[in-house]
């Protein structure tokens, strides 16, 4: 009787171990919280490597300004930032109800000479926007680029339902943090790659990687003089 | 023992009585509000109902709530623009610090700061910049370095993989005027 019950306490007391071990593993398996993501990039470097190639070099930065990634290329590389939040375009075009004016926009948006940035972080505006405007912009962004300049664009892989745009935190050269907010319009459709490719007429991908966060990262080059 | 030592312990630096504390205030606390009330009187503030149109030049450090218009220099001074300050300027100070509107460029000898829903719609100039995570920003950052080229800075193809690029010490920024962003 003594004996059985010993068994049963022991046996109560290895589930109960169990129990908790499996508690323990599964917090621990339970992903980071969605505001905070931590992903690597490979492309990061290369394209930061295509940059410092270069004496004070040009950067235009697509997205919403992110102060650590100020410091990051300007302190630390000695890059001229230009910011301009085409996310805030899509936005205050969406507001409007004047997303088919956006095309006739992003044709006039930039007002820099042609060549004269060095490199240009694309994220994934591009997902945004509808074909035509996308072209258009792909289209101003070659025209902006110095000869051997880079390009790093972001290229959903899935299709989310998602309505939310993302920050793009530069933690290091080979990470990159990713932090969602708010967007009144989620992707529009994935770009195939024969499609980015055919939009960036006159740059050749450098180096075109798949990530696991449904994203795959292309460095666009363009050409230098023969 | 314990009760010699809670008589003997310092009254101030530890804790700052709120505005219009009680009469039972000590001498140090008394201090404190002086010096403050002292600085307070310093600080040169332009009001919320203040518009300035044209040029404006100081030898101290100024806090702008108001609108001003035109250009404002206070080379060897922080201008801070308050929640409520609205500037259509060329900006050269030694520090700026932003809380309100800047439309046009600033130029600083030291730091650009812009605070949680501060915005400047310009281009900057300065060695340092901080813009908090709800801060708006658009135009052009450029942080000047020693001899105006950064050569001496290491590539990041030469960083072993540890994620760190060693900074180049920044020179303070020239003065240098620069025409307004052209508005796309």
């Amino acid at each position: 009787m003594s004996g059985s019950g010993t068994s049963r306490s022991l046996t109560d007391l290895f589930s109960r171990f169990g129990a908790r071990r499996v508690e323990e593993a599964e917090k621990a398996a339970e992903p980071a919280p969605e505001q905070d993501l931590v992903f690597p990039t490979k492309a990061l470097r290369k394209f930061l490597s295509c940059l410092t190639a270069r004496e004070s070099p040009v950067l235009l930065d697509l997205g919403p300004v992110v102060g650590s990634n100020v410091s990051f290329f300007g302190e630390q590389l000695g890059c001229k930032i230009i910011v301009e939040d085409l996310y805030a375009d899509v936005e205050r075009h969406l507001r409007r109800d004047a997303l088919d004016t956006l095309p006739e926009f992003f044709g006039k948006r930039f007002p820099q000479d042609d060549g004269t940035v060095d490199g240009i972080l694309c994220w994934d505006v591009l997902d945004y926007l509808d074909r035509e405007a996308a072209q258009v912009l792909a289209s101003q962004l070659t025209r902006l680029l110095r000869p051997d300049g880079a390009l790093l664009g972001f290229f959903g892989t899935a299709q989310t339902r998602e309505l939310h745009y993302t920050k793009y935190v530069v933690v290091d050269d080979t990470n990159l943090r990713h932090r969602p907010y708010p967007a009144t319009r989620g992707r529009q459709g994935i770009l195939l790659n024969r499609e980015i490719i055919r939009m960036f007429e006159g740059l050749r991908v450098s180096d075109s990687f798949l990530l696991k966060m449904n994203l795959r990262e292309i460095l666009f080059r363009k050409p230098g003089p023969a | 023992m314990w009760k010699r030592d809670e008589a003997v312990r310092p009254t101030t630096g530890t804790t700052t009585p709120p505005a219009g504390a009680p009469s039972g205030t000590t001498a140090g606390q008394r201090s404190d509000v002086d010096v403050r009330t002292q600085i307070e009187r310093d600080m040169v503030n332009i009001g919320k109902s203040v518009v300035i149109k044209g040029e404006l030049n100081g030898s101290e450090d100024l806090t702008i709530e108001g609108h001003v218009e035109g250009k404002i220099e206070l080379k060897e001074h922080v201008l801070t623009i308050g929640p409520n300050g609205r500037i259509k300027a060329q900006v050269f100070a030694k520090a700026v610090i932003v809380l309100g509107e800047v439309t046009g460029n600033v130029t600083a000898s030291e730091k650009v700061d812009i605070r949680d829903n501060g915005s400047v719609d310009g281009d900057i100039i300065a060695p340092r910049v901080a813009i908090a995570e709800g801060a708006h920003f658009r135009g052009s950052v450029d942080m000047q370095r020693k001899g105006g080229t950064v050569s001496a800075r290491p590539a990041v193809t030469e960083n072993k993989g540890d994620g760190k690029v060693a900074a180049a010490a920044p020179m303070p920024a020239q003065a240098a005027a620069t025409a307004p962003r052209a508005n796309a």
